[in-house]
């Protein structure tokens, strides 16, 4: 292995001041740039998560009002599903290594990739307007006819907020898509990428088909508020039942933009620390794309007791069952990997394990709902709540924690404290399933979401859920506290630390502002472990 | 890429059609066509649309791969549509509840 020393120059000392980041086109400053943006909003979403699980402590609705607390659980929504899970992996992550994975200097419109940051946060900032000059109580669907005639709340600010975020998220999508096509670096053949940038490929596909339905949606429902045009209001020919179909075609996909970037993120964690090609790669490929289709076809699997027609139900819970399909290719597959493999324990490795048993119970949990019957009995109940949670929070930020984690000698230049890492890999783990698999079975016994109070038998569950989200919370700080102190006092990153295989290994710790010395030529396969030419790089 | 140059004549007969299809939507409005009302209306839509896409963003003239991507938007919005569909023409059938 090689221990390169911190080059001269790099991408973090490649200019200083404030201008010197608000005007980059580096693609690296600005993943960093999204990494500032996406942690403050993960913190203020979380702190509306403390408020609702505080008042949960106890049976009777007595920390919070009932209006109040409709605002904290629409608000808890809204900033942690656009503004911290969509952009989180693909704008952080997705940003700083797609060019450097495939070999090129930057994305292919680097102004864009700035515009969208900045759109990004103009559409945080309305959103925040909206937040705190009255809040939003519509719940993060903001399902029709409450939000267009009923809700008092600042529904329209927070609208256009999403409304104009979407922009920013078909922007990276857009700039993902024509990368990969048209910037690959001689030798970098489609089945040479790593599985990380099929899935971010995937993952655009959807950002682009998807958002633009969402944006014009969210429009709908602000116009309606002002015009009244009628397009969700029965009493004018409209129907309130439309706008979950158009709300669900973008927003059950958007469960992909967050879950497809994550296993992207998985299957380099699981190849580097097992040492060993992905098994099945081609599968594992093939399963992103599928996954992205399959994902438009389902959506009305949240809309079973909204009065859809019985036979539609059926066809999309056939639907969702296939989607079943892709997601356990990629599940075995990375079980596979590890079998025989030389795994090693460190930090970004118990993240990726953690997500796959996390990501099952969310995924077989999944299943339970696309079945119409038992779907009926628990629409609206903590299980679903649980459900999603173990997809987008024992699923995606595990993920999203590993990336970091496995990526952060790279882009900071530092190494961590591995044993604080481990234990708080461990703490998040054992927190989030305290938190949130109490829940399952509060749902399952009838507890309705979205109340602030609720029948006092609930409460030893509840207890226990506010309990793990206490444990959590202290989780997530610790990254937040050594991996900044890491910036000053790390010990100096090698160019690969871990050993792996891969183009952003063949750089230094940080990278150029060009990525690499020399355009880089790719002779050997994915992953290609123990091969001679890859051998001779590490 | 080389540009393609569209002569401005075909910009102006394309406008014209445009404004023509413009004022047949609002003629035919104040005929009642009972069921046929949105399906004229929705018509004379598609086919300034079309018009648009092909000539106003230059798809007629682009490569393989913009056609693609058109196509592909186009049969993802038939996708929204037909499953959408796939409830409201069978809803009158039964529903929950
Ligand atoms: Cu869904």
């Amino acid at each position: 292995m090689t221990t390169a020393l911190v080059p001269a120059r790099h991408y973090l000392n490649d200019g200083y001041g404030i201008k010197s980041w608000l005007l980059t086109r580096d693609h690296k400053r600005i993943a960093l740039l999204y990494l500032a943006g996406v942690t403050f909003f993960f913190f203020i979403g979380g702190a509306f998560a403390v408020l609702i699980r505080l008042e949960l402590a106890t049976p009777v609705g007595d920390l919070v009002s009932d209006e109040t607390y409709n605002k904290l659980f629409t608000m808890h929504g809204v900033m942690m599903v656009f503004f911290f899970l969509i952009p989180a992996i693909p704008s952080v992550l997705g940003n700083f290594l797609v060019p450097i994975m495939i070999g090129a200097k930057d994305l292919a419109f680097p102004k864009l990739n700035l515009a969208s940051w900045y759109i990004y946060m103009l559409g945080a900032a309305f959103t925040t307007y909206a937040i705190v000059t009255g809040g939003l109580d519509t719940g993060w669907t903001f399902y029709t006819p409450f939000s267009t005639v009923a809700s008092t709340s600042a529904v329209i600010p927070a609208a256009l907020g999403i409304f104009i975020t979407g922009f920013s998220s078909i922007l990276t999508g857009l700039n993902f898509i024509v990368t990969i096509h048209r910037m690959r670096a001689p030798g970098m053949t489609w089945f040479r990428l790593p599985l990380f940038i099929w899935s971010h490929y995937a993952t655009s596909l959807i950002m682009v088909l998807g958002t633009p339905v969402l944006a014009i949606t969210i429009l709908l429902v602000a116009a309606e508020r002002v015009f009244h045009f009628g397009f969700f209001d029965p009493a004018v020919g409209g129907d309130p039942v439309l706008f979950q179909h158009l709300f669900w075609f973008y927003s059950h996909p958007a469960v992909y933009i967050m879950i497809l970037p994550a296993m992207g993120v998985i299957s380099e964690l699981i190849a580097a620390f097992c040492r060993k090609p992905v098994y099945g790669y081609p599968f594992v490929a093939f399963a992103s794309l599928a996954i992205a289709v399959l994902g438009f076809l389902v959506w009305a699997h949240h809309m079973f007791v909204a009065g859809i027609s019985v036979y539609a139900a059926m066809i999309f819970s056939i639907l969702s069952f296939l989607v079943a399909i892709p997601s356990a290719v990629k599940v075995f597959n990375w079980t596979a990997t590890m079998y025989k493999g030389s795994v090693s324990w460190q930090t970004p490795m118990l993240y990726a394990i953690g997500f796959i048993g996390l990501f099952t119970i969310g995924g077989l949990t999944g299943l339970f709902l696309a079945a119409v019957g038992l779907d009926i009995h628990v629409t609206d109940t903590y299980f679903i709540v649980a459900h999603f949670h173990y997809i987008m929070v024992g699923g995606t930020i595990m993920a999203y924690l590993g990336g970091l984690h496995y990526w952060w000698p790279k882009i900071s230049g530092r190494l961590y404290n591995e044993w604080l890492a481990k234990v708080s890999a461990l703490v998040i783990f054992v927190g989030f399933n305290l938190t949130f698999f109490p829940q399952f079975i509060l749902g399952y016994l009838g507890m309705p979401r979205r109340y602030h109070a609720y029948p006092p038998e609930f409460q030893v569950l509840n207890v226990l859920s506010s309990a793990g989200a206490s444990i959590l919370g202290v989780g997530y700080l610790l990254p937040m506290m050594y991996l900044t102190w890491s910036l000053r006092y790390g010990r100096l990153a090698s160019a690969n630390p871990w050993g792996a295989v891969g183009l952003e290994w063949n750089t230094t710790s940080p990278p150029p502002t060009a990525n690499f010395a020399e355009p880089p030529e790719v002779t050997w396969e994915a992953y290609d472990y123990g091969s001679p030419a890859v051998v001779e790089h590490v | 890429m080389a540009e393609h140059i569209v002569p401005t004549r075909v910009y102006y007969t394309i406008f014209a059609i445009l404004m023509l299809c413009t004022y047949l939507t609002v003629r035919i409005a104040f005929f009642d066509l009972g069921p046929l009302n949105v399906v004229a209306a929705l018509t004379i839509a598609v086919l300034k649309a079309t018009l648009v896409v092909l000539f106003f963003m230059h798809v007629k003239y682009s490569t393989k791969l913009t056609w693609a991507v058109v196509l592909g938007s186009v049969f993802w919005l038939g996708i929204l549509l037909a499953l959408t569909m796939s409830d409201y023409l069978t809803r009158a059938w039964r529903t929950y509840g």
